[in-house]
């Protein structure tokens, strides 16, 4: 009987035969904190009285979520963070190196690993064929102890998507509607798994933004299969050697399949307070937006970047709406400075932010004001989610964030595009 | 047996509703952050709750972040159990791990303020306000014996590994 790819990664790490449904003993290959769960995992971890590091070139901590620190609890976090890394000789990487799901893409996670991280974010790197998960401060302490965790292998829901991408529809619509369509907890404990012919073309950059959002659909983990654009994005990243190519078996069961036409989709927009709340972008023209923020682990990288300025070159913010621009790593805001896609955003007066969360989590950079409205390319929308629970959070692609901008209210980016 | 009164949310109860980033200076300060638990949800929970009680949610409880400060919160709150007819992952495997019971029943049939009693090794939950009896859904045996030990650190030192239930 064939596997998910759920099914053979788990299986591999736990030398068993892996099936849904099986509680396993799987080895890690990564385990991270960042800063806003770090210090409680430590502390969780000291507790344990363990004392071990199963291995601490692949432990690593990422202070990105309130950098430069605003507050001075903050700053005093940070110092027990860096102080604790330095005690055990952990990797560290600390403000403005970028957000730890980006630097993991870029650097650290390979095709069949499993990483897991302090963030729910860190399904992120399904899009590398990793099973990726994220978990609260005890489990990561004692994933960071052991090098191994339990885990109840997943039931899968495939999710098939043929057709072709329409101009200014992207993999952010994409997962947008999958989440409109099934749910905020339509894939709750569950795999979901992308394949069909839209994905086989999709570059990573793009599949990174779908497994991104895929713990929104409550999933444990938004896998894809490595393939040769994997393998593409690996040799861009400068360790083609870590490639290895994963695919689920023919014959794998699936509790459910799902099957999308990209060809219809349109620009989507999730719309206050729940990411399942979705919209076309076109059916809420007209709603005013106060600040539009483009960034995050979901939609901060450079061809991100790329298609924002693309919309925004000669042109200006709309004058009542404020703009925000923060890339996801050191590493793209240097490529964008050097393509030259940075100048253009910041003459159409962006406020260009150093790489890290910025104000996808409401701690700083762009906390919103008492009913105050922002469309974010983040991955979350929740009351309170942007610093202020009587503040609203819609969102979207970058390309809708662009058109948005310059409009000061939610527009469809094909109208740019479409003349 | 747990025995306290039945605090009423809706659906979606999010991770920001329970413990919001706003208040991420407060993450290092425990007892700090207790008082605002809750606070996005319902401003006087904290004041009003009292050992023993209930938080009772609807489908999707604890959507989102994987911050674990949120259960605690809710378990230093004095709050027993949480009933819910569905919970985000993150959110149920960091509750058990810091040896707070989520009980997975049809949430419905209690009110707000009403008078309920836990027996967690029967598997029942009764409504003494309204007389409904309801059953909550089993857990992975892994996560029982977690959750009996007091939550995954104590389980740790008690084990010093995790240990794979036989397969029935």
């Amino acid at each position: 009987m064939g596997k998910t790819l759920a099914e053979k990664i788990l299986s591999n790490k736990s030398d068993s035969d892996a099936r849904a449904g099986n509680i396993v003993i799987a080895r890690l290959d990564l385990v991270f904190v960042q800063d806003s769960i770090g210090p409680l995992t430590f502390r969780q971890y000291k507790e344990t009285n363990l004392d071990t590091i199963f291995d601490t070139a692949k432990t690593y901590v990422f202070i990105d979520h309130a950098v430069p620190s605003p507050i001075r609890e903050l700053s005093n976090d940070h110092i027990f963070l860096r102080s604790f890394a330095r005690e055990k000789g952990l990797q560290l990487s600390d403000i403005g190196q970028g957000v730890c799901h980006q630097l993991v893409a870029e650097s650290l996670a390979n095709p069949g690993d499993i990483i897991v991280g302090s963030d729910s974010h860190t399904c992120t790197a399904g899009a590398l064929g990793a099973f990726a998960t994220g978990m609260g401060a005890s489990d990561i302490a004692i994933g960071m102890a052991l090098g191994k965790t339990w885990f109840r292998v997943p039931e899968t829901i495939k999710i098939v998507v043929n057709g072709r991408f329409g101009p200014g529809v992207y993999a952010k619509d994409l997962i947008l509607h999958i989440i409109g369509q099934i749910g905020a907890d339509g894939a709750t404990y569950k795999s979901l798994e992308f394949g069909g012919r839209a994905i086989a073309t999709m570059p990573v950059f793009e599949r990174l933004t779908i497994s991104n959002m895929a713990v929104e659909a409550g999933a444990k983990v938004g896998l894809f299969p490595s393939d040769t654009m994997t393998q593409n994005y690996l040799k861009e990243q400068g360790r083609g050697e870590c490639y290895i190519p994963i695919q689920p078996d023919p014959d794998a069961i699936y509790e459910a399949t799902i099957t999308i036409n990209a060809t219809t989709l349109e620009p989507t927009v999730a719309k206050p307070h729940t990411v399942d709340n979705t919209a076309l972008a076109r059916e809420l023209k007209g709603t005013k937006i106060d600040q539009v923020f483009i960034g995050t682990c979901t939609n901060g990288r450079l061809e991100d970047l790329a298609l924002a300025a693309s919309f925004l070159k000669g042109q200006k913010r709309h004058p009542r709406t404020r703009l925000i621009v923060a890339p996801a790593s050191q590493k793209i805001l240097l490529a964008a400075i050097a393509a030259g896609y940075i100048t253009p955003l910041v003459e159409a007066g962006a406020a260009v932010v150093p790489p890290g969360c910025a104000a996808c989590l409401g701690a700083h950079e762009g906390v919103l004001g008492d009913g105050e409205t922002c469309l974010a390319t983040s991955n979350r929308n929740f009351k309170g989610r942007m610093g202020n629970p009587e503040a609203f959070v819609y969102l979207g692609s970058p390309a809708t964030a662009a058109a948005t901008a310059i409009r000061g209210e939610i527009t469809d980016p094909r109208e740019f595009l479409l003349g | 047996m747990l025995k306290g009164k039945a605090f009423k949310f809706g659906d979606d109860i999010s991770t920001d509703h329970i413990v919001p980033g706003r208040l991420l200076h407060l993450r290092s300060n425990l007892p700090e952050l207790a008082k605002h638990v809750l606070e996005d949800a319902d401003p006087t929970f904290a004041q009003r709750v009292k050992k023993g009680d209930f938080v009772v949610g609807g489908k999707n409880f604890g959507l989102g972040s994987s911050r674990e400060h949120a259960p605690i919160v809710i378990k230093m709150a004095g709050v027993s159990a949480i009933l819910a007819k569905s919970s985000a992952r993150i959110f149920f495997r960091n509750a058990i791990n810091v040896g707070l019971p989520v009980l997975i029943c049809d949430t419905d049939r209690i009110n707000d303020g009403d008078e309920l009693e836990v027996d967690l090794a029967q598997g029942k939950i009764h409504d003494l306000t309204n007389g409904a009896e309801l059953h909550f859904g089993s857990m992975p045996e892994i996560m029982l014996h977690i959750l009996n030990e007091g939550g995954l650190i104590p389980y740790i030192k008690n084990h010093k590994g995790f240990v794979v239930p036989q397969e029935k």
